[in-house]
Order: structure tokens, then sequence, then C-alpha cells
């Protein structure tokens, strides 16, 4: 299946491309929104800032094309760490600065709390939310299971049904979403080897 | 619970893997792709590749190999040596490296960590700390001092090093990687005072590092009471095969210390 990559200066995506072939996926990387109508599947990865990778999607025309693609064709969407956050309505940046999202997932983004250590670094436990295996992102996925984090900043969806996955660090806090076709996770799968594939696998299968 | 990490660092001269004593008398430790693929294998948690070169060829060959290197890897790879500015951190991104380790240059010029942090985010920026202990003298009322040293530990700077790595911090470093000058090499066990104390006054993780010979030096770093830090940092332990990363986690589990299962 062909997979879009959208590459928009939001770090490197080389890995994220890798783990998509390991995987079994044919993926595209797309720089250009024009293009974003010739794929099956949609992968936004990035890291670093809310407010700088709204605005990058936005000059590269990437936000009616995701709009038209992802919502009107319902063509099936994972977000991954940044790309998860910028679904969410809106995304704090220092105190009391806010940036609007993408807003496909009802809730805020904001700063881990600090009664642990931030950033958020290393292996950590990803608990799915529906253990009978509903949601087919994380299908498989043992409670538990360990995946890699590297983030300060995480989505708080407002409707506890958008959550599809949760990671103790202090509080649990939601580790992955899920609105029908579209999902976005904090850990990194293309950096989480085996379990990472597992889930890549997972949205490879949903997409088909 | 968020586990503790173990990094095998590869310090890396000329295209090789190399190993020294208080940052000198480097002898070879392989090649640097060969190893690098045996650490992800057996289940390393990050890699750190240095550049401890410090001329042009040296910068183009590590360059290279970070390029050799990251195709065939799924686990993080910090990189480090040498970074002075931000098109520095561009090329070892474009190479393959998913954080960047500055040492020296933020010492010259701090706000250059500011930049960087804004441009990449915190999580892509390491800041590494290279410190020995000084000499004691009476106003220090018994507690260690330590300085922190640059340019592979040729300069003193001055800077007191927990001070330090509360600014490198504040000016928005996501990790701060810690190096004993005194115990690099050494097989004497990292030096717990500095890395307790360090790990104590910043909000960051720290990756230990300089001095481990045994297992039991890895739990000491991590350990509550001991090192407390957030990952484990070690070299020759590994390089020379005295231990393999699954004998490492074995050992930690064992302990009471949480670590990712290795394959």
């Amino acid at each position: 299946m062909n997979v879009g990559v959208i590459r928009y200066g939001a770090g490197n995506i080389d890995s994220v491309v890798r783990a998509l072939e390991v995987c079994g996926a044919t993926p595209l990387v797309i720089d250009d929104a024009a293009l974003l109508d010739t794929v099956g599947a949609i992968v936004l990865p990035g890291v670093g800032a809310f407010g700088h990778g709204m605005a990058a999607l936005r000059e590269r025309g990437f936000i009616e094309a995701l709009q038209s693609e992802v919502l009107g064709n319902e063509i099936p969407f994972l977000g991954i760490c940044l790309g998860m956050q910028l679904l969410a309505t809106r995304g704090e940046e220092g105190p009391e600065r806010w940036h609007d999202g993408l807003g496909w997932i009802e809730g805020d983004v904001s700063r881990l709390p600090a009664d642990e250590r931030v950033p958020h670094v290393g292996w950590n436990e990803v608990y799915p939310a529906d253990t009978d295996g509903g949601d087919a992102l994380m299908r498989g996925i043992d409670p538990g299971r360990d995946f890699y984090f590297v983030h300060s900043y995480r989505v708080v969806p407002d409707d506890a049904a958008a959550w599809a996955a949760s990671t103790p660090y202090g509080a649990p806090f939601c580790s992955a979403v899920v609105r029908e076709h579209i999902w976005g996770v904090q850990f990194h799968p293309e950096k989480s080897q085996s379990a990472g594939f597992e889930v890549l696998k997972n949205f490879l299968e949903a997409a088909c | 619970m968020l586990k503790r990490r173990i990094i095998p660092c590869l310090d890396i001269k000329n295209g090789r893997v190399v190993k020294g004593v208080h940052f000198g008398g480097l002898r070879d430790a392989g090649d640097p792709v060969e190893a690098a693929r045996a650490y992800d294998k057996q289940g390393a948690d990050e890699l750190c590749m240095l550049d401890i070169t410090a001329t042009t060829e040296g910068r183009e060959a590590f360059l290279d190999v970070i390029r050799r290197v990251t195709p065939s890897l799924f686990v993080p790879v910090t990189v480090g040596g040498g970074i002075r500015r931000a098109r520095d951190v561009d090329r070892m991104l474009a190479a393959g490296a998913d954080k960047v380790a500055v040492n020296s240059a933020a010492v010259t010029n701090p706000l250059l960590i500011e930049d960087l942090a804004t441009r990449y985010g915190s999580q892509c920026i390491v800041g590494a700390v290279d410190v020995r202990r000084l000499p004691p003298i009476a106003a220090d009322n018994g507690e260690p001092v330590y300085e922190v040293v640059v340019h592979g530990g040729t300069r003193g700077t001055g800077l007191e090093a927990v001070q330090w790595c509360r600014t490198l911090a504040e000016l928005g470093v996501g990790e701060i990687l810690l190096t004993s000058m005194d115990r690099d090499g050494s097989r004497e066990g990292y030096d717990l005072w500095i890395t307790r104390t360090v790990s104590r006054t910043v909000d960051v993780p720290v990756i230990a590092s300089g001095g481990v010979g045994s297992l039991e030096h890895l739990r000491q770093g991590l350990a509550t009471g001991e090192g407390e830090a957030d990952a484990a940092l070690a070299a020759s332990i590994f390089h020379f095969g005295l231990y393999s990363i699954g004998q490492a986690k074995g050992y930690l589990h064992e302990n009471n210390i949480p670590v990712r299962p290795s394959r």
C-alpha cells in the first residue's frame, strides 16, 4: 500500500519511512500538498514545537489537503509524537500562549506536570484502552509493553472515548488517541523496535 | 514506569571506534557499523556516538560513519563532538541522528543552547558536561567541588559543575550527559556524588558516564541514594566483550532497577 509520509520541516522522517518499509508498506515522502490525494494512508510524523508545526503545515498548504483527504475522503491517518499533538483543538507553548491545532480530537496539548522529569525520555509502558481488541491500532499489544518516548507536552482529550492508550508517568497520560480512522501516538513506533512495528502493521492493516 | 536506559557509547576517531583512559591513551575498539548493529540486536535502549577528532577530515569521516550506521538501526542515536552552530546540527540530523550533544560550544556561547532548543526542540538537544573534581580547599566545607572542562578535558573553564548543569537545563537542553573525566576509562565506577547531586538539582533526565568496569557499577549509577541517574552510559565493558547488553539488563532487573527486557 502507498503510505504518504508528510515532510514539513519538523524533524527527521527517515526512520519513519524505513520502519514503514520494514512493515511491508510503500512509503512516499510527500512535500507537496497537491500529491496527498495519491496515497491510501497518511502518516504525519514530527518533533518540536506545536506552533512551528502548525505554521509549517499551513505554509505548505497541507491543512486544507489533510482536511479534504482525512475528513472528506476518510483516508486512514496516523500522527506520531508532534503529529499526534497537532490533532488536538489547541496547543500550549509557554505559559498562556496557545496555538490552534487541526481540531480533529477535542482537547488541549499542555506541558507534562513537573512532578516527574521533563522531557519524558526513554522506554515506558503503554496500556491499550480497549483490551478486547476493538481498537485496530493497539490490537494484540499486551498491556504494559514498552515503547520509546521523547516529549515534553501531551494531549489531554476532552472526551474519554478518544483515549486509545495510556502511560503512567506520575499520573497516567494519554499516549494514543483514536477517532474512527484517525489515530495518534505519543510514542515513536519507528524507534520502538518490534513493539513499534506491530503498531505500524496494525495501522497498515486497518488502512487496507 | 519509565525504564532506566542502558546506552553503549562509541567514541569515533578516523572512522573507527576507540576507547581511552582519562580522555587519552586511545586503543582501537572495532568497526562502528558492526558495533552499533550488535548493540541494537542485543537490546540497547539508545546509542551514543561521539566524534573525538577535531580535524575537518575527522569530521567528514564521522558524518560518514553516522550515515553508514543509522540506516540499519531502529534505536535512537545521540551524536556529539564539535557541534558549534545550527548548521552542524542540521548535518548531524540529516545524516540520521536523533539527538545532538553540545559540549564546549555551550560554554563559549550559552545562548547557542537557547537557539538550538527553540529551533529543534529541547528533546533534540543534549547538554554534554565533562567534569573533574578539584583538590579540596578549606573554603569547601568538606563538600566536593567539580569544575567543567572542555576541549576533550584539555581546558578548565572555572565553571562550577552543578550550577552549570542547572544553567543548561534553564537554557533548554532536554538531557544532561554528565561525564567524569577522573573516572573515564578507569573501570572504578561512576562518580556517584556528582551524578546524584546533578540528578537532584535538575528536572531534565541525567545520563551517567565515565568509569564503568562492572555490572554493579551500572546499578550504582542508577540506584536511588547512589547515582540516581536516568540512564547509564558505558563503553569498554561492552566493546571489549566483557558483558552483553542482555547480561547488563538481567543484572539490573535482578537488583530491582526497572529496565526494558532485552530481546
